[in-house]
């Protein structure tokens, strides 16, 4: 199925259209016999960007691997909300085992599979930004390193919002958490690197690695097929909204995950093995205020105290990553 | 039960030697137990490893402390501590050296007294002759054959070659019958010591030249 | 045939005897000639089918074993001391998804301060985690326990701990009987999990209980706990039908008269684990002739603790000394805590006797002196044997 944009100018949205197209063209949730691997009866939040997303995930990969899949999956909200014994919304093999390692038991299974001659049967891997960037970063690595057989993905909603939203290594500049108030002198959480953890997978040089958001799932799904058409290690970063911990309207999950794209903040881009291949253009640039100022966690930076320096390094972030990644159409100006 | 120390310093295939022990010994029927001294010794450390011959089946696991029998390795380990420490009244000893038997008894009190109980015999000499490498496990293996009679000759070239392959097998076997008849020839010659620099000589010794380089990767040496 | 053959060498043989699907090891010392050999034997295809798998962490490795297992192989890793600890986290996993992993403790001591000589420090400190821990005397006993542990492990569909004394054993040449692999195919059918990742009938495996069904998924665990008493029992005595040894029994008797009976007045029950009973089998018969008799009680499993056999082997003893390979800071002795347990009301004094921490030799010598000590009624309720009191500042 090639991917195939069909802008719903009314909403500027990618997501809909499935009527436009040809049926091989329409996504995997077009049809009822979807998967529906991460199925009804969970206990997401309403807007829940995460659960969205790895339904998307799943389900194309499920579709992709003709229902030979299994799921090994870190501790964090996605498995909290969709298992409490004795229910489970889970429709394919699915492991929890802990926090920090999903990348490995993922590497144990698709081992397992290899040499008992069942190499058809496909493993992914999933977790949350704090189960990928912080505390499993080493199993990930570990894993990346061996080039094993297994597709990981991230969902990041940028800080620890099972354990009720402290900050982790993937939590933004100036973000309001629950260990970084918004008081004192640099409010929100400090300003520097973070972890952009899709990078850190680039420099392992496995066969693929790609970015999305829930913004635009119809890309989500492209990127399912494209990393699961490689064998090895390949890497996934999905931006994904948390009503929650941001502090937005559940109804703005898709349209805040849009801004933070069309901003420059979250670059949408794919990689192969180590090199930039191809970035995902922002077809209307707006201006960080309009992504920031949906989410309380930035409401610090605007109103009476408005901390415009602040919002400046926040400008420049967005200006090094369109650079970066190369984010604008030719011939826009930068 | 007959129990044997052997004294060297790390990369001198000290653990190897305990094991061409044991195997030697096994080769003759005896129950046997071989260990190494267990530490986190890097190349040039003295190093230690025990063997043990019964004819039953061996429960301990203590270190040996009371041998019947020690080889000295590495000579200058004399200088440096008690060798012969707990070895027991009547018990032999073999040492890589050039020095005479009564030289040795005359620096070392804890020596064996006993005539024909202590062997010295000019092991890297022979190595250096014969494998190439200073590594004199094999011929003192030899030399504790024809002092001891607790294993035979054959025995320890059979374990060598058990061990080894090819010019490090040949090296190693022909430096333990080197020494084996070096002990056999000085026997009752206990001023006689080993002249300078050269080897005994060999009628149809193998050329040195090819010789691949470690007799033994010796696993004594343990990460921490 | 009996060989020759360093303890690491039979581990990894008899291992590979059990045709594992998936090796997956951090090195540590004294388990590294364990793993080093298998990574051997995988390469070299004399184990066939296998994936050995080079992991970045003892984490990692337990974490690997854990998927491995879940997707329905039979899996082995080893590991010791500060790498056991490292992998906590997963060996409470393991048990508690119920996954029948075989691991090697090669038997180190914990620091700081860095230590890597031999006590039972590690694997004692697992105690609590829902791991079978099965102890070796010798290095015949230890690769007999690998093929015995994978038939337990996976009746039960828990995970099992092999423990032997690190260098002591691992590093010391032995002459063993490696079973040949019609014999341990025979004892020893393929895998059947009682739960596993299928596609054909997926399920999901470690999902989170609540406060309405948690106590009672641990007092499930707990009786499991007793009927693999029996089940250590069942395979340990049909291991001796198929192999003609007496590997691995829950508890052993013994003494210097050749008896297999309780101890009786007049006698000193000696318990202990691991290789220290051997040492102590040595030195029992000269004590026995100098009026020192002796019952050895030998602890084959730790968990589940086989109380109901201790306190009968303990018989009419006129007091017990244990072996303590272990320390809790401020209680004293390991093992010992778990004797006291199941010799309730017997009113027999117990002693404690804290021996060869770190790599300290245990020397026949000292256990003689402590034991003859011990009849003569001197030996306190915690000991510390061959204690250095002039190394000893004072504390406090």
């Amino acid at each position: 199925m090639a991917k195939v944009n069909i802008p719903f100018m009314q909403t500027g949205t990618l997501v809909v259209g499935n009527r436009l197209l040809d049926e091989q063209d329409r996504s995997v949730q077009a049809w009822q016999d979807r998967a529906s691997s991460l199925t009804h009866g969970h206990r997401a939040c309403q807007g829940c960007a995460e659960a969205l997303a790895a339904r998307w995930v799943l389900d194309t990969a499920m579709e992709v691997t003709d229902g030979k899949l299994m799921v090994a999956n870190a501790t964090g909200c996605l498995e909290v909300f969709s298992t409490l014994y004795p229910e489970s919304a889970w429709k394919i093999p699915w492991i929890h085992s802990l926090f920090a390692n999903a990348a490995s038991v993922a590497t144990g299974i698709a081992a397992v599979n290899a040499v008992t001659g069942r190499g058809d049967i496909r493993v992914i891997a999933q977790g949350g930004d704090g189960g990928t960037a912080d505390i499993g970063m080493a199993c990930l690595s570990g894993m990346f390193e061996r080039n094993d057989d297994v597709l990981y993905v991230c969902y990041d909603n940028q800080a620890y919002m099972n354990t009720g939203v402290q900050r982790s290594g993937a939590t933004p500049p100036a973000a309001r958490t629950a260990t970084t108030p918004a008081v004192g002198r640099q409010p929100g959480n400090t300003f520097g690197q973070g972890k952009f953890m899709p990078k850190i997978a680039m420099a392992h040089e496995i066969p693929y690695v790609a970015t999305a958001t829930v913004a635009d799932l119809r890309d989500l799904e492209a990127k399912v097929r494209t990393a699961m058409s490689h064998r090895g290690a390949r890497y996934l970063h999905v931006l994904v909204t948390c009503p929650l911990g941001w502090g937005t309207k559940s109804a703005d999950s898709i349209k805040v995950a849009r801004l933070a794209t069309q901003c420059g903040l979250f670059p949408v881009f794919e990689a192969e093995y180590g090199e930039l291949k191809s970035s995902t253009k922002i077809r209307e640039r707006v201006p960080v205020e309009d992504y920031l100022k949906l989410q309380r966690r930035f409401a610090h930076l605007f109103g009476a105290n408005a901390d415009e320096a602040a919002l400046e390094r926040i400008r420049r972030l967005a200006d090094r990553n369109i650079r970066m990644y190369n984010l604008l159409p030719e011939g826009a100006a930068a | 039960m007959f129990q044997t120390v052997i004294h060297g310093r790390g990369g001198q295939g000290v653990v190897t030697a305990s094991e061409l022990l044991a195997r030697s010994g096994f080769a003759g029927g005896a129950q046997v137990q071989a260990i190494p001294s267990f530490g986190s010794e890097r190349m040039g450390a003295p190093v230690v490893a025990y063997t043990r011959f019964s004819d039953q089946k061996i429960l301990t696991r203590e270190p040996i402390n009371h041998p019947d029998a020690v080889i000295i390795q590495d000579p200058t380990l004399l200088r440096t501590m008690d060798v012969f420490e707990g070895l027991v009244e009547g018990g032999w000893a073999v040492v890589n050296t050039r020095e005479s038997p009564n030289e040795v008894r005359a620096a070392q009190p804890g020596a064996p007294k006993e005539s024909g109980h202590l062997a010295t015999v000019p092991a890297d000499d022979i190595v250096r002759e014969y494998l190439g490498r200073p590594i004199p496990s094999a011929a003192l293996l030899g030399a504790f054959a024809a002092l001891t009679g607790q294993v035979t000759l054959e025995a320890v070239v059979n374990s060598i070659n058990g061990l080894f392959k090819g010019k490090v097998a040949e090296g190693n076997s022909r430096s333990a019958q080197v020494a084996y008849q070096w002990v056999i020839d000085h026997r009752g010659h206990e001023d006689e010591g080993a002249p300078h620099g050269i080897a005994p000589v060999d009628v149809d010794k193998p050329s040195t030249a090819e010789l691949p380089i470690p007799i033994a990767g010796s696993p004594e040496v343990v990460n921490a | 045939m009996p060989e020759l053959l360093e303890g690491s060498q039979a581990i990894a043989r008899a291992v590979a005897l059990c045709r594992p699907s998936v090796v997956c090891a951090y090195p540590i010392s004294p388990q590294t000639h364990i793993v080093e050999a298998l990574s051997g034997l995988v390469r070299t295809g004399k184990l066939a089918n296998c994936d050995y798998i080079n992991v970045e962490s003892e984490f990692a490795a337990m974490s690997v074993s854990i998927g491995a297992s879940a997707a329905g192989g039979r899996v082995y890793t080893a590991t010791a001391s500060q790498g056991l600890l490292y992998m906590t986290e997963a060996i409470y996993n393991a048990s508690g998804l119920k996954l029948p992993i075989v691991m090697t403790v090669a038997n180190r001591a914990i620091g700081a301060p860095i230590n890597i000589w031999n006590d039972q420090s590690d694997s004692l400190s697992q105690r609590d985690s829902g791991w079978l821990q099965l102890y070796a005397v010798d290095n015949q006993e230890a690769l007999d326990l690998h093929i015995i542990a994978y038939k337990i492990a996976e009746e039960l569909s828990l995970p099992i701990m092999v423990c032997m004394d690190g260098f002591v054993l691992t590093h010391a040449s032995d002459v063993v009987e490696i079973p040949t692999q019609e014999q341990v195919d025979a004892f020893l059918p393929p895998i059947k999990p009682l739960e596993k990742l299928d596609i054909a009938e997926p399920r999901s495996m470690g999902m989170m209980a609540g406060p309405d069904v948690f106590t009672e998924t641990k007092y499930m665990a707990h009786q499991v706990m007793f009927h693999a008493n029996d089940v250590i029992k069942r395979v340990t005595r049909e291991f001796e039908e198929a192999f003609g040894r007496p590997s691995g029994k829950p508890v052993r008797v013994w003494g210097p008269d050749g008896e297999d009976r309780p101890a009786r007045q007049g006698e000193i029950a000696v318990i202990g684990m691991g290789s220290v009973m051997g040492t102590m089998q040595a030195v029992a018969p000269t004590l026995w002739d100098r009026g020192v008799r002796t019952r050895l009680i030998t602890l084959g499993s730790y968990r589940p603790f086989p109380a109901t056999s201790v306190r009968q082997a303990i018989g009419a003893a006129d007091r017990v000394v244990v072996l303590d390979r272990a320390l809790t800071l401020g209680v004293g002795g390991v093992l010992s805590f778990d004797v006291r347990r199941s010799m309730a009301r017997l009113g027999i004094p117990l002693h404690s006797v804290v021996c060869g921490l770190g790599g300290r030799p245990i020397t026949e010598q000292s256990l003689a002196e402590t034991l003859t000590r011990g009849k003569a009624g001197d030996l306190g309720e915690l000991e510390f044997m061959d204690l250095k009191t002039e190394l000893v500042g004072k504390v406090g």
